[in-house]
């Protein structure tokens, strides 16, 4: 075994032929065997050159069978251990199923295939797709945020109920939405998302550097939820389904944590908060190409 | 009628240009429309110079016609143009201006806050003297107080909207 392992070692165990003789037996010689084949370990790096010369770019002297002999493959032929194998053999997936049926008199359980044959053989084939590059789902796509929009920034929302408003941004969500809050008590603006593209960045910064946003914070938080379940009944369809939105007391208690800390760093700046109050709006002679925000 | 002449020395304003919102010194005239023009001060090599290009200011510095840089400076630094300049209200506007299109959203807040804190108090002045005119008649002494209550709150609101655009650089 040792001399199928290290065939190409052959010169490196020629430099120390004495001690492979002797290394069997005295437990003080072994230690240096056990160097040795550590150094040996170390030393299989050295791989011989190409067996194949090259003739011309991508031909070779020698063909597969003679390559075959020439590195002596024969020889260096690899098996996985099997003890795992033996262990792994009896972990085959389960083919059946037993599962417990009702009603008299019929025997109380029936085995069931978990895999079942498909039901139905389209009589044409799907055209096989050509192959396709890059095309990422929507959640592995990679999410980019404006170099002027960093936690702190001062926001004003374009787009939604919430239009002209200034806002204090705290952080980009999975989706790439911006986490985004009034606060509250200055205008209204409770924990939102809002989409980086509707929204201009101000050069005006709060320190949030010691904000904790709380982590359940995600989109599955924000998305809005909606009642589907027909059930048959025709009737009030329309009525029984979510129309009006109600404040949960967990959103109320986010909120607060969030914004009492936000607040406190608000008050430090003067004018800030009358600036947060206030919205944003053009008039005559005003024109955004031209101002620096 | 004309009160500034292009002659040797007569310190100019470039409008456009490369160097623009520089001044320099014209050292010689070329023919019609150029001049040989220096600024060691303002970081403008010796050159010609189209005089369209040139506004002229009310500086005039004493050297002879072709001076070499060296003299040119030193007629400058002598006569201090630099602080000169900026202590003149046309420089000042420029600044104004400058700092006008730099102010960011916040600064435009503060300046609308702070324009209205001072048109109150005016109106709330003008008012007061107002009313004080209609119910007792024509005086001399109350038309000289409005000068006096205006000046102070000029120099508040210019000294809140710099304070405003200070704290923001």
């Amino acid at each position: 075994a040792a001399g199928e392992k290290k065939p190409g070692e052959k010169a490196a165990g020629e430099k120390k032929p004495g001690k492979k003789k002797t290394s069997e037996k005295k437990p003080a010689e072994q230690k240096a065997s056990q160097k040795e084949v550590g150094e040996k370990k170390k030393k299989i790096k050295r791989h011989h050159a190409s067996r194949n010369p090259v003739l011309a770019r991508g031909i070779g002297r020698y063909s597969r069978s003679a390559m075959y002999a020439r590195k002596a493959l024969y020889k260096r032929k690899y098996t996985a251990p099997e003890t795992k194998i033996e262990k792994k053999k009896k972990e085959k997936p389960r083919a059946t199923i037993t599962k417990p049926v009702g009603g008299d008199k019929n025997g109380g359980s029936r085995v069931v295939k978990i895999r079942k044959m498909p039901r139905y053989y389209p009589t044409e084939d799907v055209p096989r797709k050509l192959l396709s590059h890059g095309k990422k789902p929507f959640c592995e796509h990679k999410r980019r945020l404006r170099a002027s929009i960093t936690p702190g920034t001062v926001l004003i929302l374009l787009t939604g109920r919430h239009r002209g408003k200034r806002v204090v941004f705290l952080k980009q969500l999975a989706t790439g939405l911006l986490l985004v809050t009034g606060p509250l008590v200055i205008n209204r603006v409770p924990l939102r998302r809002a989409h980086q593209k509707f929204v201009i960045a101000t050069s005006t910064k709060v320190d949030i550097s010691g904000v904790k946003i709380p982590k359940h914070l995600t989109d599955a938080y924000f998305k809005k939820k909606r009642l589907r379940k027909p059930k048959h009944q025709e009737g009030e369809i329309f009525d029984t389904e979510k129309e009006k939105y109600e404040i949960t007391e967990q959103r109320k208690s986010d909120q607060k944590a969030v914004d009492s800390q936000i607040l406190a760093q608000i008050k430090k700046v003067p004018q800030l908060r009358g600036y947060l109050r206030s919205t944003f709006c053009l008039s005559n002679g005003v024109y955004p190409h031209k101002l620096v925000f | 009628v004309f009160k500034r002449f292009v002659e040797i020395g007569r310190v100019a304003f470039i409008s456009f240009g490369p160097h623009a919102g520089k001044l320099v010194a014209i050292v010689d005239v070329i023919d019609q429309n150029r001049a040989l023009v220096d600024g060691p001060c303002s970081g403008v090599r010796r050159q010609a110079m189209p005089f369209k290009c040139m506004q002229l200011t009310d500086f005039v510095l004493k050297f002879p016609h072709s001076a070499r840089q060296k003299c040119v400076r030193l007629a400058w630094e002598k006569e201090n143009i630099n602080e000169k300049w900026a202590a003149t209200r046309w420089a000042k506007k420029i600044e104004a201006r400058e700092k006008k299109a730099k102010m960011t959203d916040f600064d435009r807040y503060k300046v609308m806050k702070a324009k209205k804190m001072r048109n109150r108090i005016i109106k709330h002045e003008m008012k007061k003297l107002q009313r004080m005119a209609s119910k007792k008649g024509k005086k001399p002494e109350k038309s000289e107080k409005p000068e006096k209550s205006e000046k102070p709150e000029k120099a508040k609101k210019s000294g809140k909207v710099q304070k405003a655009q200070k704290t923001q650089k």
